[in-house]
């Protein structure tokens, strides 16, 4: 990451601030809209920033994941399952139940990587198709038990979506509680700790998402393990030759890169909102890429690149709070569908390159033939 | 004598290419039956009842061979624009957005050109005009793409599907808005209907299947001429081969690679525009989503020929069709198939497995369908 693609990311995400900021001033005060607008941001890059990060290993290894979208939607969905089940028919506590769920979510996303590892190291098809056949895979498959085991003749359930056993609960920072005292009396003082507050209380899937963006960081460019990796995506010839065993490693990160989509797949139904819908995943698994090829395969480029889409889907949220306060000559913004293709646009914009052109790993995508 | 017997072989070995050709993705549908039988027992249903009704349901009756046509024809156009863009080195996942927009702008003309022009038109104007619109349209959506990957380097599959969900947007949008059916009954994101003049005759009285349905089996015959026949179809097979070596036989790459994304976009507004004036005579929200991803399937089962694109077409539509009786015998989700096809897909894709399973040797080079990112 240089300082250009930095500042490009920093001037959007201003300006996206701004926008709202200049809509809702008269609503609520600045400082309670660029917060809240910050923990939107934060939320909902958790899914992006993970399905970057899953790009990240493959590729750092040689493989060409395009199937991290399949492998969200696929672990949201039976993560969502596995929730269902271990709290109505096994009878388990919520936050039991809830556990199971965020495992085997991360679990899909590992067969489903095993599945892609499978095709493209071991029966070396190409990459993109295999990536394709996953996430063709994953759409007929969780619509398909979707309505099976829940309308399906014979189903345990009997015809209705059972209840859920909940989301995930919002980890409380007591950044508020800490500065009570220093504000003393000073009303406003306390608002805006409250305010500030916000930023920080999130979500387990947000918290992890966070950290792992720096272990990542730390594994990759710090540890004989990322080395290898690197060595494997860059020049497997060289690579086999000094020792390391290329089908190996491509397979553990292959395999790693499916938990990081696994886990962006619980934030969808474990974490955001409980209950599933065919296709939830709506193309942030694709935009991840983009994220991840805007970040040059950098963990925190990676990061700071889902923070921009995460900023652009906040836009569209928050714009639709301040609806009736958007001025007329500004109705534009009131339309969800022409300000939801912000991330989309961005996309497509970022991939021209124009802000700096981003290198691959030199073996991205061909198969090792020994 | 001796031309006879040239004959014979020649026949026998277009026969032995077409087996050969045949084989791994008739093997990969056979494999696909079996393991879609054994989760239809997983999940508690009867695999012989549901493939008899698939059957049934699909080829059964003089209607249901309509109504698996009127289900191929947009699958026709949609594969092949997904085989063409594969021959051209293009992995075109966006044929949905681009089948959404032709059809968009196909109805539009269909419904609002004699309200602009004040008069009637003709059916032999109003109707090629509505198509011709859906198809340049399509191309259009689509050759953005062709321009970003030819000029700047973008990733076609990235910027493909970023494209369908700005069409999916853009339409949302137009069929809420400016495009809505205004009759006050309507509560439905759609069109109004189009008028009688931009409308396809029948075939056959009675039967859903349109003149549509021909013109995708021609149009099927076109792209084989084009691309084996002409020198434009060689420049695309070629720059999908190899883009370097088409560089230095002077084959402007950049150019043919815009020019392949436009035809494969065409085909894909075709699509649309088709089906609106064939069949629907308006277009209604929804209605596009999951053609990209079957025309993708459909065009990796035909091996990206013409021919192989009509039968998988085929095959695809038989499966959408025969659906609708399976649920009624067995009360199994019509959502089964898509599952089935992802399975087709794939062990077409991966015929690596199929040749493991089946101990059948692989045979000439294989064939590059898609690049990294470097492109």
């Amino acid at each position: 990451m240089d300082w250009k693609r930095f500042s490009f990311i920093g001037v959007i995400i201003v300006v996206l601030f701004s926008l709202v900021v200049m809509v809702g001033q008269v609503k609520q005060p600045p400082l309670l809209i660029i917060t809240s607008m910050l923990a939107t941001t934060i939320a909902v890059a958790t899914p992006l920033t993970l399905g970057a990060l899953s790009g990240v290993f493959c590729e750092r290894s040689g493989v060409v994941n395009i199937g991290i979208e399949g492998m969200m939607l696929s672990a949201a969905f039976f993560g969502w399952l596995g929730g269902i089940y271990m709290y109505n028919l096994y009878g388990f506590a919520p936050g039991v139940s809830i556990a199971v769920g965020v495992f085997v979510a991360i679990l899909t996303g590992a067969i489903m990587a095993l599945l892609l590892a499978v095709l493209s190291i071991t029966f070396k098809v190409d990459q993109i198709i295999g990536g394709t056949v996953i996430n063709i895979l994953a759409v007929g498959l969780t619509g398909f038990l979707n309505r099976q085991l829940f309308f399906g003749k014979g189903s345990v359930f009997g015809g209705t979506v059972p209840a859920s056993p909940g989301v995930l609960p919002t980890i409380h920072v007591p950044i508020t509680e800490l500065f009570t005292s220093i504000c003393g009396t000073s009303a406003t003082c306390l608002e805006s700790v409250k305010a500030i507050n916000r930023v920080f209380d999130q979500k387990p899937v947000a918290i992890s998402a966070i950290l792992l963006v720096f272990i990542s960081h730390y594994i990759l460019f710090n540890t004989r393990w990322g080395l290898r990796t690197r060595a494997v995506g860059e020049h497997p010839k060289a690579a086999d030759t000094v020792g390391i065993n290329v089908v190996k490693m491509r397979y553990a990160n292959v395999l790693i890169g499916g938990m990081f989509a696994g886990l962006a797949g619980a934030y969808f139904t474990i974490e955001s909102v409980p209950s599933f819908e065919p296709l939830l995943t709506n193309g942030r698994g694709f935009i991840s890429l983009a994220a991840m090829i805007f970040g040059n395969w950098t963990p925190i480029g990676a990061w700071a690149a889902a923070l921009v889409f995460g900023a652009s889907q906040a836009l569209l949220i928050n714009m639709q709070i301040f609806r009736d306060v958007i001025p007329p000559q500004w109705s534009f913004l009131q339309e969800s569908y022409i300000v939801g293709l912000t991330p989309y646009i961005l996309t497509m914009f970022i991939l021209t390159g124009i802000i700096g052109k981003t290198t691959p790993p030199a073996a991205d995508g061909v198969p090792y033939e020994k | 004598m001796q031309s006879e017997k040239q004959s014979n072989s020649l026949i026998k070995r277009i026969l032995q290419s077409i087996s050969e050709a045949a084989l791994i993705p008739f093997l990969a549908i056979l494999t696909a039956v079996v393991i879609g039988g054994i989760i239809i027992l997983l999940v508690g249903g009867d695999p012989i009842r549901a493939y008899t009704g698939l059957i049934q349901g699909s080829m059964g009756s003089r209607k249901a061979w309509s109504e698996t046509a009127v289900w191929a024809t947009p699958y026709i156009f949609a594969g092949l624009a997904v085989a063409l863009a594969f021959k051209g080195g293009l992995f075109n996942i966006g044929a949905e957005g681009q089948l959404a927009v032709g059809a968009v702008f196909s109805a539009l003309i269909g419904y609002a050109l004699p309200e602009w022009l004040g008069f009637d038109l003709p059916v032999y104007i109003h109707l090629p005009l509505a198509i011709f619109t859906g198809m340049l349209t399509g191309g259009i959506w689509a050759s953005i793409v062709g321009f970003l990957k030819a000029y700047t380097g973008g990733h076609e599959v990235i910027n493909t599907i970023m494209m369908n969900y700005i069409a999916l947007n853009t339409t949302s949008y137009l069929l809420n808005g400016v495009m809505k059916d205004k009759s006050p009954t309507n509560v439905i994101a759609r069109t109004p209907l189009i008028a009688e003049s931009a409308r396809m005759p029948e075939i056959f009285e009675g039967l859903r299947v349109h003149w549509g349905f021909v013109l995708a089996l021609f149009v099927a015959l076109f792209i084989w001429w084009l691309l084996n026949k002409t020198t434009l179809g060689f420049e695309i097979r070629t720059v999908g081969l190899n883009p370097d070596a088409a560089k230095y036989a002077g084959i402007n790459v950049k150019r043919t690679i815009v020019i392949t994304m436009l035809f494969s976009g065409m085909l894909a507004g075709l699509a649309g525009s088709i089906e609106v004036t064939g069949l629907n005579y308006r277009h209604e929200l929804g209605f596009s989503i999951g053609y990209g991803l079957d025309a993708i399937a459909i065009a990796l089962l035909g091996k990206s020929h013409p021919l192989g694109v009509v039968l998988a077409s085929f095959l695809f539509a038989a499966m959408r069709n025969g659906a609708t009786r399976m649920q009624f015998l067995t009360q199994l989700p019509v959502d089964l198939i898509s599952m089935l096809q992802a399975l087709i897909l794939l062990f077409v894709a991966a015929d690596a497995i199929i040749r493991y399973i089946y101990r059948i040797k692989a045979k000439g080079e294989r064939v590059v369908l898609t690049r990294g990112w470097g492109g």
